[in-house]
């Protein structure tokens, strides 16, 4: 956490975020369009919260050659993104795997509609007019000694 | 001695608050109904006490008094005087004092609003009131003290971080809170209803205008913010869906749901224990947008500095209040008698619709923004959650909200009928399908989610507008016919009628521009002084790199001149580095064109010898998402004028005009 803090730091002394640089674009449109695309899935490490396409942390610049790098090697998508997450782990994918660990996560919201959906339908049956019922004998029969008291 | 005399003020304060909370409790406990007034007088007591202490440090900011620490963290001499004032909020001591004082302006308004709200649930809501304001108070002064003095006094304070140097921080927060702490009062109320074990329409009533209010300064505050975002962090995003975003958004998507279950109980008598349970969250949340930041917890770009025996105190105060309520309810809630049948098909069935989709949406980003943190806790095991996987979560979600949003108006009440709405609503489809399909049709090859986003924001402005025509015609033998008719009728709707019609437009504005950024196009590139880059249907030419020296920073700026493909010049733009020596920070301060709704984005990027680097951005329609936003919030203060608002709901207009019980929008 301190080592994060004080990489933030040095993020922040550095100045903010420029992101891509105008060098490290490829020369293919259809390769550096894919690599835009694999680079916004991919959080940079020693910022808050940006992925590597935003982030001009020296780290993020290394990121996106290595992404560079392995697209232009002939890696398709999935096969670039599994290599950076072989090397840094899965803290670095903005969109978490679908998996045992995340799976309250991937859950919520269908749980929260199916759960709400529940308690509404309970609510709903719950709240059907009752069927009218007259007075039991007892209760008419303390109706008339009550009037009759009078 | 002014600084010593706003310390004093603010033990007053605490003293104060904590009368007006034990109040109303002792005057209900001793049979004594004057007591109650007690607390009126404690409120706006400890209102004044705030607002001088609050004056006195931002005199101590004004005037540079560096003997005092706060002063000396957040200033310097050479700092433009807008931000000398409001860098009295852009710390974590005064941001704090600034959301007490408007927790303390809200609890003399309540105290004021003598017809807006029946005299005991007045009290009581005054005693939770000033049971949050000591809390708070007590946790200014031992924690985060904006008075304490620097001794020695230095020549120079350290100035305000650069990226908070923007007019945004004069007006981002103050918005914010307001609208954060406005949600205080509905809490407050729900909680004084829990105490007194009695929940009616009458209550309903008396809550909407606050929530109201607080939606309103919520929503506007959140725009404010998206806004400053996108052009000061410089790379052109306008949600990025930060823990700190995430923190001000909850309590917003709560509070959207607050005002929609409120009617349901007003009209409907239904929802109450709900509506309860919903006012406790949506302060709960607003609690964690204001603290979880500051706990440390979760650290984000925006945060202040966080220190870590603040944390505890911080984390006990959110146990406290979220905590003691949830108990509260829990314990009392069984009590509050249920009422209300409601049917399916119907308005309110279409209400409890747009509450689970909102509820839902709410859950995903508070499990989205704290899971990580949970998961770290328990397994040890990192990761990310971050724009993917709340775009994939949370767009499914809001498209069948928003669908419902023209549906639910033309439902009827208690009774509604799916074949009718659907005719009513049948402009709106067909609007929707061709403004869809047209979109499509140009920008063939291009995004498909973008156009779909389009149609779906022509189907709820025309939704909205047809509301108010079907409203105004009338139904049955009461219709009408003839524009001139129709639009005499229109201006004689309850504004209530309007404002939801404007909020819901809004909704639609914004998200036309919202799904226009799918087509927004990005040019990037290093060049030198009469070099150019292309980025949608404009051309920007760099026509020279200077220096441009400010009061308290040094700073390189790129000159452009905007030209459309055929070569007319639309207009001039310029974007800077900045370098702040105080802070050794530095900045983009980046350059933005309007032409029409739409912008023209430039981003200056590294100085090098062979040229500078430079990004360039068109951002169509871009404008609309802020515009809509504005236009909800409109809505929501059209809404506030309503007589029925107007006229307290217990007391029937006599003789004496009622005075104007409402906050101010």
């Amino acid at each position: 956490m301190r080592r994060a803090a004080l990489l933030l730091a040095a993020f922040l002394a550095a100045g903010p975020a420029r992101a891509v640089q105008p060098n490290e674009v490829l020369p293919d449109p259809a390769l550096e369009h894919r690599a835009r695309e694999i680079s916004a899935g991919l959080r940079c490490l020693v910022c808050q919260n940006q992925s590597i396409d935003d982030s001009d942390a020296p780290l993020a610049k290394d990121l996106r050659v290595l992404v560079r790098d392995r697209l232009k090697a002939g890696d398709t998508n999935q096969q670039a993104e599994d290599f950076i997450v072989r090397r840094y782990g899965e803290f670095v994918l903005l969109r978490p795997v679908f998996g045992l660990h995340t799976l309250l996560l991937w859950a919520t919201p269908l749980l929260a509609v199916l759960l709400g959906g529940f308690g509404i339908w309970r609510l709903a049956r719950r709240r059907a007019p009752a069927p009218e019922r007259g007075l039991s004998p007892a209760e008419e029969a303390e109706v008339a000694a009550l009037l009759k008291r009078d | 001695m002014l600084v010593e005399t706003g310390h004093f003020a603010l033990a007053l304060a605490l003293a104060l608050s904590l009368v007006q909370a034990v109040m109303p409790l002792w005057a209900a406990r001793a049979r004594e109904p004057a007591l109650r007034q007690v607390a009126v007088q404690a409120a706006l007591g400890s209102f004044a006490c705030i607002l001088f202490a609050f004056a006195a440090l931002t005199y101590a900011h004004a005037t540079s008094d560096f003997s005092v620490l706060n002063v000396v963290q957040n200033s310097h001499t050479a700092k433009p005087f807008i931000y000398k004032l409001s860098g009295v909020w852009g710390n974590h001591e005064g941001s704090m004092l600034l959301w007490i004082l408007i927790l303390t302006l809200f609890g003399a308004l309540v105290a004021v609003a003598k017809n807006a709200v029946p005299p005991v649930l007045r009290a009581n809501t005054l005693g939770v009131q000033g049971f949050i304001t000591f809390v708070f108070v007590l946790f200014l002064i031992t924690t985060s003290n904006p008075f304490t003095r620097a001794v020695p006094a230095p020549l120079e304070g350290n100035d305000l971080n650069p990226l908070l140097q923007d007019p945004g921080l004069a007006i981002h927060p103050p918005l914010l809170y307001v609208g954060y702490v406005g949600f205080s009062i509905t809490f407050a109320f729900a909680v004084a209803a829990l105490i007194d074990g009695r929940i009616d329409a009458v209550w309903a009533r008396a809550v909407r205008p606050w929530t109201l209010t607080a939606w309103s300064f919520l929503t506007l505050g959140i725009a404010m913010g998206s806004y400053w975002a996108y052009y000061e962090l410089g790379w052109g995003g306008w949600w990025f869906w930060d823990p700190v975003e995430n923190a001000s958004l909850m309590p917003w998507i709560a509070g959207t749901a607050l005002v929609h279950s409120t009617v349901v109980m007003e009209k409907r008598d239904a929802l109450k224990v709900w509506t309860v349970l919903l006012a406790i969250l949506t302060f709960s949340l607003s609690l964690l947008g204001t603290f979880i930041v500051r706990s440390g917890v979760l650290t984000s770009v925006h945060s202040f500095a966080v220190d870590p025996t603040r944390g505890v105190f911080i984390l006990a105060i959110l146990v406290l209040f979220i905590g003691g309520s949830l108990t509260l309810f829990a314990w009392r809630a069984p009590l509050l008698r249920q009422g209300g049948l409601f049917a399916p098909i119907s308005r309110e069935g279409s209400l409890v619709l747009n509450n689970l989709f909102l509820v839902a949406a709410c859950a995903t980003v508070f499990v989205g923004t704290l899971y990580p943190l949970l998961l770290e806790m328990l397994t040890g095991e990192k990761i990310s959650v971050g724009p993917p996987f709340f775009n994939a979560t949370f767009i499914p979600l809001a498209i069948p909200l928003l669908l419902i949003v023209p549906f639910g108006q033309a439902l009827a009440w208690k009774r509604g009928d799916v074949l009718a709405a659907s005719q009513r609503l049948f402009a709106a489809l067909a609007a929707a399908l061709v403004v869809g399909l047209a979109a499509l049709a140009l920008t063939w090859g291009g995004p498909v989610l973008a156009p779909v986003g389009v149609g779906l924001g022509a189907y709820l402005i025309v939704g909205s507008a047809l509301e108010i025509v079907a409203r105004a015609r009338g139904y049955g033998s009461n219709r009408v016919r003839g524009a001139g008719l129709i639009w005499r009728r229109a201006t004689g709707l309850p504004r209530s009628a309007w404002g939801t019609a404007l909020a819901h437009a809004g909704v639609g504005v914004a998200v036309l521009g919202i799904a226009a950024q799918g087509w927004a196009t990005e040019g990037l590139a290093t060049l030198k002084p009469g070099g150019t880059l292309a980025a949608g249907p404009y051309v920007a030419t760099l026509d020279r790199v200077a220096p441009r020296p400010g009061p308290n920073y040094e700073e390189t700026a790129a000159f452009l001149t905007i030209r459309t493909a055929a070569g007319d010049v639309v207009g001039h733009v310029d974007t800077g580095k900045r370098f702040y020596p105080s802070r050794q920070m530095a900045v983009t301060e980046s350059g933005l064109l309007t032409v029409g709704a739409s912008q023209v984005y430039a981003s200056l990027g590294e100085i090098q010898p062979d040229g500078v680097g430079l990004r360039l951005y068109y951002k169509p329609f871009v404008l609309l998402i802020w515009i809509g936003a504005v236009i909800m919030a409109l809505g929501g203060g059209v809404s506030l004028t309503d007589r029925r608002m107007r006229v307290g709901a217990p007391v029937r207009a006599k003789a004496k005009p009622v005075p104007n019980a409402v906050p101010a929008e």
